[in-house]
């Protein structure tokens, strides 16, 4: 592995799903870039597309109605979109781990936890099936669920539960690259910290890069290197957490921040973007924010902006982003 | 002060291979009308469980659920069911909680279906499109089914079904969990509204707690099946009494760069829910924790006005 390759580099990538109502632009036009080592936050509004932009990476998406139209997905430098299943299933069993958003499409119904962990970790690792459980048990238990639990069914385990059990089993194949789609959404803050860190450990021993898809901007500042924000299909900006945090140039990001419930004073009302997501099947012309965006001009409304290079390797999509918006 | 619901001694074990698990373990509170209780608390503490025997959707092992003079937790059948009708729950899951094979339109019509609210589809049709416009779905979505939906989308659907039949209570368990900030806040001021306006009551189930702070009149945090603090929820950020709280208020990531809280890390054994050892069910994790913890079971008790706690040495550790 060369290391001045990054590990994942995203070149401008479409994805459509055709159905009945219409065409979903779900993806248009992504680049991204990880380095080895690297935790990338992807925040974004619900539906933007960036579930859609990792099942791409895993090249998961379901098709039909889905379908990459256009791009590459270098992983290692080898672009992954024409890959055979077989060789993509490999890549996946091997190199890049995805944690579901949704843990019941990882989890099956009719195996008990504990059978579930050890199948994976004997398929990752050989080993005989009494350690492979008692491996299990401890990663359950790292994860923070006392191992008597080891017999049940996903169905006895609560929404935190479950996404834990999903986490462990994640980890235990030491995947190069790891997705992890909404880890810690149905987690208290307590579990929350304790598998952030057990995610930041696998990252300091082993090298593994993750791509940390969350809505939760506290959780980004904890744990992310860089972050990308997405808005219709698009990065609209991206940067160290430290730029994007504290000198946030495109208007979205900026709404995202403000929409935020302080922990610190209690407000009679919260600051949401004002207006709606746009409708996936007719976005709107020049930059897909522009309905939404308090800074509007006339060449926004026909233009799409191209990316404004800012310091370093900081850009957003957005005509004024040089001037920093008041 | 009129309480909508009261809950007494509420209890719910499930029986697994280990033994008796005890997801919900002798719990009461009250909730006032119009106000808005929040629950936090480790992930499988028993929320949900918490959320579902009020309901009456599991059934209690024991205890009582009141609401409006009458007993939830005794209630059967037709009974029952109509109780439904002014208590409902929006589901933590937005993946499994919405049925595959009903359309948007379908899933959001069905609960005025079932009580024959409308005499006719045009009005039954307004209806489902007001509801659609309260949660901030397009109508382009009318007959979209559930897996061509994003997460956020869906949570809206299951909102607008709870609000169908414009509730008196709703059990509302993680409702803004899966949506992104700004639409989380459109929801959260939604449901301020609609609480405003129509008086509702509700049991606000999260783990945000930037969001409790914000939605919740009172907080009860839970551990393993039991409360251990009750407050109103400017007292809880003020003082917290419990090791527990301390310690997941210790925990919350903070939106900003280089300003994360010393975090009280919880060390030992979690304890298991199944056949509960006595005592304190946090102590193996608590850095205070003497041997009484281990023996006796603490009571909540008042340490402040107002304030409960279920920790025996709780004012010497505040
Ligand atoms: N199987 C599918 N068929 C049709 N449309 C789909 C399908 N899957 C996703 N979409 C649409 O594609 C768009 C992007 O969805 P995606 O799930 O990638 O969003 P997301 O950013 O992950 O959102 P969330 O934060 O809510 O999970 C949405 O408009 C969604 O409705
Ligand atoms: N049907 C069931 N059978 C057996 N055990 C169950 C069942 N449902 C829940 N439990 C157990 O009851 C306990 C409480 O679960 P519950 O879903 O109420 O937790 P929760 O506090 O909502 O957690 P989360 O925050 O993760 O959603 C857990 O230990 C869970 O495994
Ligand atoms: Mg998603
Ligand atoms: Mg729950």
């Amino acid at each position: 592995m060369n290391n001045a390759t990054p590990l994942l580099h995203v070149k401008n990538l479409h994805v459509r799903y055709t159905t009945d109502e219409g065409t979903v632009h779900a993806v248009n036009g992504v680049d991204l870039v990880m380095k080895k080592g690297e935790t990338l936050g992807l925040v974004g509004e619900t539906g933007a597309g960036k579930t859609t932009t990792a099942l791409s990476i895993l090249r998961l998406i379901p098709d039909p109605p889905g379908e990459i139209t256009s791009g590459e997905i270098l992983f290692d430098g080898h672009d992954l979109v024409p890959y055979s299943a077989m060789k993509m299933r490999k890549v996946r069993g091997n190199h890049i781990s995805m944690i579901f958003q949704d843990p019941m499409t990882a989890l099956n119904p009719v195996l008990t936890i504990g059978d579930q962990i050890s199948e994976v970790i004997r398929l990752h690792d050989r080993l005989s099936r009494s350690e492979a459980y008692g491996k299990a048990t401890r990663m359950l238990e790292l994860v923070g669920i006392p191992a008597d639990r080891m017999g049940e069914y996903p169905h006895q385990f609560s929404g935190g539960m479950k996404q834990r059990v999903v986490i462990a089993i994640a980890l235990v194949c030491n995947p190069l690259l790891l997705i992890a789609d909404e880890p810690t959404t149905a987690l208290d803050v307590t579990i929350q910290a304790q598998v952030l860190e057990l995610m930041q450990n696998l990252r300091t021993e082993l090298g593994t890069s993750m791509m940390l898809i969350t809505h939760d901007l506290g959780v980004v500042a904890k744990i992310c290197d860089t972050v990308a924000i997405m808005y219709a299909g698009e990065i609209v900006e991206y940067g160290t957490l430290q730029e994007v945090y504290n000198n946030t140039r495109h208007p979205y990001t900026k709404g995202l921040f403000g929409s935020i419930p302080k922990i610190d004073v209690r407000e009679r009302r919260l600051k949401p973007i004002p207006g709606l997501m746009p409708d996936p099947t007719h976005l709107p012309q020049g930059c897909s924010f522009h309905p939404r965006c308090p800074f509007c001009t006339d060449q926004c409304r026909h233009k799409k902006p191209e990316n404004v290079l800012l310091y370093g390797d900081h850009f957003a999509k957005c005509y004024y982003a040089e001037d920093g918006l008041q | 002060m009129k309480e909508l619901v009261t809950v007494k001694y509420l209890k719910k074990y499930f029986s697994t291979p280990k033994g008796m698990l005890h997801a919900v373990d002798d719990v009461s509170f009250g909730i006032e009308r119009g106000k808005t209780l929040g629950v936090v608390g480790e992930s499988g503490c028993g929320k949900s469980t918490l959320g579902r025997v009020l309901l009456n959707l599991l059934e209690p092992t024991s205890g009582e659920v009141w609401f409006e003079g009458e007993n939830v937790a005794a209630a059967k059948g037709k009974r029952l069911w109509e109780l439904h009708q002014d208590m409902q729950m929006i589901f933590q899951d937005p993946y499994s909680s919405l049925n595959p094979r009903m359309s948007i339109s379908e899933t959001i019509a069905e609960p005025l279906q079932i009580y024959s609210v409308y005499e006719s589809v045009r009005e039954l049709d307004e209806r489902v499109d007001e509801l659609m416009d309260i949660v901030g779905l397009a109508r382009r979505l009318y007959n979209v089914y559930p897996h061509e939906l994003d997460g956020g989308r869906r949570q809206r659907v299951g909102i607008a079904r709870a609000l169908a039949l414009n509730p008196k209570f709703i059990v509302c368990d993680e409702p803004v969990s899966a949506l992104d900030v700004s639409i989380q806040a459109q929801i959260i001021n939604l449901m301020q509204d609609l609480q405003e306006q129509n008086h509702l009551t509700y049991l606000f189930i999260t783990h945000d707690l930037s969001v409790v702070r914000h939605i919740a009149d009172d907080v009860l945090v839970m551990y393993l099946g039991q409360i251990v603090e009750q407050c109103a929820v400017e007292d809880l950020f003020l003082n917290q009494y419990h090791p527990y709280t301390k310690a997941l208020l210790s925990a919350i990531a903070l939106p900003r760069v280089g300003e994360q809280k010393k975090r009280i890390a919880l060390k030992g054994e979690i304890a298991s829910p199944i056949n509960p050892a006595p005592g304190c069910r946090f102590a193996p994790r608590c850095m205070y924790s003497v041997e009484q913890c281990t023996v006796k079971q603490p009571q909540l008790r008042e340490v402040a006005p107002g304030h409960f706690v279920a920790c025996d040495f709780a004012e010497e550790i505040s």
